[in-house]
Parts: C-alpha cells; sequence; structure tokens
C-alpha cells in the first residue's frame, strides 16, 4: 500500500509564521504571477461577507411551511428544488431537507471539517468550525443544545446528522405555535440561522 | 490510527460559544484573504476538494491543533500549491525574485472578477452517471469497517471517522453514486461508488448515552459497509 508522504513534507513552514503576513505573502506572490486576480478576491469576499447568507435559507423553510407542495418536493428532492428558487452551487451541490417534528429533532454538525451548505446559509460560524462542537455534537447532542439554550421534551429523539460527504443538509424546525395567519416573508424572520442547523428552534413571533 | 482532525467523540473540549444569528463575520481581513485565496486558486484547477482536505488534515497534528480555522486553510493551500507544482518551494521562501516575472504557465486560467459568481454557482457536483450496482437497501443492516483507516493509502484520506468504526448501522437512503474521496483526495481516480446515509443508534456507537431515542446519521461509500 502507498504511504502518504506528504506528512514529511510541509512547504508551509517556508512562510511567515504570523497569519496575516502569510496570507499576504502568499496573496503577493500569486498576483505576481498573474495567479489571482485582487478584484475577484474583493468579489468573492463581497459575496459571502454581505449577499449569501442564512436569509435564503429562512425562504426556504417559510415557503414549506405555507406551501404543503413545496413542503412534499423539499423533502423529496432538496436539491432541485432549491435550485428552482436559485440557490445553488458551491458547497450546496447536492441538498438534503431533514424535518424537526415533536418526537424528532435534526442537528447538523461534520465532525471531520466544517461542511455546510454554503448557499442557503452562507459561510459557518465560528462554533460550527469549532473543536468543541465538532467532537461534541455527535456524543452529546443535548448538553450542547442547552449551550443554545434549547431544551428537548423526553418524547423527542435527537438525529445527528454528520455531513461526511458532499450532500449538505438543511433543517427545517418546527413552525412555531400563533403564526397561523403569518405571510411567508413574515414567517422568514422567525428562522435563524441556527434554528436550520438544529442548534437553535424557530424564533416565537414577537419574540 | 485517526488522524487529529477526526474528533468527534472527543472529550475535553469544554463549552460551544454561540454567536449573534445573520452572517458570519469573519473579523480580520486576513481571514477574509485567506477564504478567498483558497477559493480563488481552486479555481486554477490543480486539485479537488478532497485533495484541499486531505492537505488540511495532513498537517502535523500540533500545527493543527495551535492553528485557527484559517491558518489551517492557509497552510493547506501553501502545501498543496507546492505539492502540485503551481509555486516551489523557494517561491514560498521569497527567493524567487521580482525581476524576473514570465507568466506563469496557469496564469491564463486565473479567476477574473467578473466570473467569480458564474464560478461559486456553478460548484462541483460529486454525483457520477455510473458506478458499481447499489448493494444495500433502505433499512438494510450494515456494518461499517473496523479499523475505519484508508484502504488505499496508509495514513490516507478517509470519510469514515474513527467513532463509528466497525459500529451496527441501519441503511436511511442511497444518495446515488458519488466521487470516493479515499481515492480521489490522493489523485488516484475519482472511483464513483454507492453513497448512503446510515443511521446509527446512540447507544452502538457511546458508552453512555443521553437518551435511548437518539442517534447519529452518517453518509458511507459502499466500500466502507459489510453486510450485517
Amino acid at each position: 500500500m502507498p504511504h502518504d508522504h506528504h506528512d514529511h513534507d510541509h512547504p508551509h513552514a517556508l512562510l511567515p509564521p504570523d497569519p496575516a503576513l502569510r496570507v499576504r505573502a502568499l496573496e503577493t506572490l500569486l498576483s505576481r504571477k498573474g495567479l489571482v486576480d485582487p478584484a475577484a478576491l474583493d468579489e468573492i469576499i463581497d459575496t459571502y461577507q454581505n449577499r449569501i447568507g442564512p436569509r435564503n435559507g429562512a425562504q426556504v423553510v417559510a415557503r414549506a411551511w405555507s406551501d404543503p407542495a413545496f413542503r412534499a418536493a423539499l423533502l423529496d428532492d432538496a436539491t432541485a428544488v432549491v435550485a428552482d428558487l436559485g440557490f445553488f452551487g458551491r458547497q450546496g451541490e447536492h441538498i438534503v431537507a431533514v424535518e424537526n417534528t415533536p418526537n424528532r429533532h435534526n442537528m447538523v454538525v461534520c465532525t471531520l471539517c466544517s461542511c455546510y451548505p454554503w448557499p442557503l446559509l452562507g459561510i459557518p460560524p465560528g462554533w460550527y468550525k469549532s473543536d468543541a462542537y465538532r467532537s461534541r455534537a455527535v456524543r452529546e447532542p443535548r448538553k450542547v443544545l442547552a449551550e443554545f439554550g434549547v431544551s428537548l421534551p423526553a418524547e423527542t429523539s435527537v438525529r445527528v446528522w454528520d455531513s461526511t460527504a458532499e450532500v449538505r443538509y438543511l433543517v427545517i424546525p418546527m413552525r412555531p405555535e400563533g403564526t397561523e395567519g403569518m405571510d411567508e416573508a413574515a414567517l422568514a424572520d422567525l428562522v435563524t440561522r441556527d434554528s436550520m442547523i438544529g442548534t437553535g428552534l424557530a424564533r416565537e413571533p414577537g419574540q | 490510527m485517526s488522524r487529529v482532525h477526526d474528533m468527534g467523540g472527543r472529550f475535553g473540549d469544554g463549552p460551544v460559544s454561540p454567536e449573534p444569528q445573520g452572517i458570519p463575520q469573519l473579523g480580520q481581513e486576513w481571514q477574509q484573504r485567506a477564504l478567498a485565496l483558497t477559493l480563488a486558486t481552486g479555481a486554477l484547477g490543480q486539485w479537488n476538494i478532497d485533495m484541499s482536505r486531505r492537505a488540511r488534515e495532513g498537517l502535523a497534528p500540533a500545527d493543527y491543533a495551535r492553528f485557527t480555522y484559517f491558518e489551517k486553510w492557509i497552510a493547506g493551500l501553501a502545501d498543496l500549491l507546492v505539492e502540485t507544482g503551481v509555486l516551489s518551494r523557494e517561491d514560498l521562501r521569497g527567493d524567487g525574485g521580482e525581476g524576473d516575472e514570465s507568466p506563469h504557465t496557469l496564469a491564463a486560467r486565473v479567476l477574473k472578477a467578473a466570473d467569480v459568481a458564474g464560478v461559486l454557482a456553478r460548484g462541483s457536483a460529486a454525483d457520477r452517471p455510473s458506478g458499481p450496482a447499489q448493494a444495500f437497501v433502505p433499512g438494510q443492516a450494515v456494518r461499517t469497517r473496523h479499523p475505519a483507516d484508508s484502504q488505499l493509502v496508509e495514513g490516507g484520506h478517509t470519510r469514515l471517522p474513527g467513532y463509528a468504526a466497525g459500529a451496527l448501522g441501519y441503511v436511511l437512503r442511497c444518495h446515488g453514486t458519488h466521487v470516493l474521496p479515499d481515492s480521489n483526495a490522493h489523485g488516484l481516480g475519482e472511483a464513483p461508488e454507492p453513497l448512503y446515509a446510515v443511521r446509527f443508534k446512540a447507544t452502538e456507537l457511546w458508552a453512555q448515552t443521553e437518551h435511548p431515542g437518539d442517534e447519529v446519521i452518517l453518509d458511507l461509500w459502499q466500500s466502507y459497509l459489510e453486510p450485517a
């Protein structure tokens, strides 16, 4: 069996140790060689800091709460359904929606790295990428949920999805009580980022 | 034996710190640039996502533990750039000089600002039209291989976490045929295989569990599984 020879060769050590200097050195080098365009870097940053975020996923959830046929289609083939809404691309090539019920709470983690549905939720928050979340979410999800202020009743079992492949999971939180007359836009305001990862619940109206 | 990134189930990491809702802000400029550099250089087409993951998790355990998130990205990127021959060690050392810049052979592939939206929207699908026949059906009992280590490369990349090695589970659904990271991460070809969501009872995985009904679901390739 071949051995992973990269273990003995870590060229990154040739760069300056300070992270800011390290990144600048690499960007300067790559730009000088014509391999990156600084304007493209600005565009990528603007995309993920200002444009793509959890409002996208919240629209999907609000529609699933409002439209039974949409909900059924979403649970059947989320990739196609969210693509129709314009949500597709990098780190969202294959989407599966999983629905919370009184008997089942879903929660998503990536123990091996930090896989996350970027087109629906944007880039992941720091805690999602943290060692503490990655190590503990699979073994003690209820203690982790308690740290987010969430406590589940005894009749609710927890399903933790460890995203080990290129399939990205979107949690459909339960629709809060007292929201019967609300339209999709108002409902979307109740759908937090964390409720679509499964570390939170949707907001109650007026909360 | 596992690598340092394979931390599912590990003890001792302390509490999780929630953050405000909305779009997470990366804060410092270097973190933003590290994210953007990684995505932009990916467009040069010299590696795949499995190789990027392998580069990060192949960092020395001491570096993996002490580096913050985007430090891991930038270190992994520097290693990949040299491994794939895009840059040389002399380049990283700063010995390349600034006067002798003829265009890099890959410069024609540089990601332009106008193309960013298209490249991000296109993504990179992992499913493939054909591969080995599906061997398992939903509801079927399966057991994961033990040990979890790569079967293709000693110490190599795999997506079977150590905590789920040798465990009894039940197929929940088949996702279709997907590129096998164990092979693709080492440039050994895509080797697509059926990919399954497999359900494991928490009681199968952990000595102490919080609730008898709790479960963990993993996405696992066919070659990680045998009938149980």
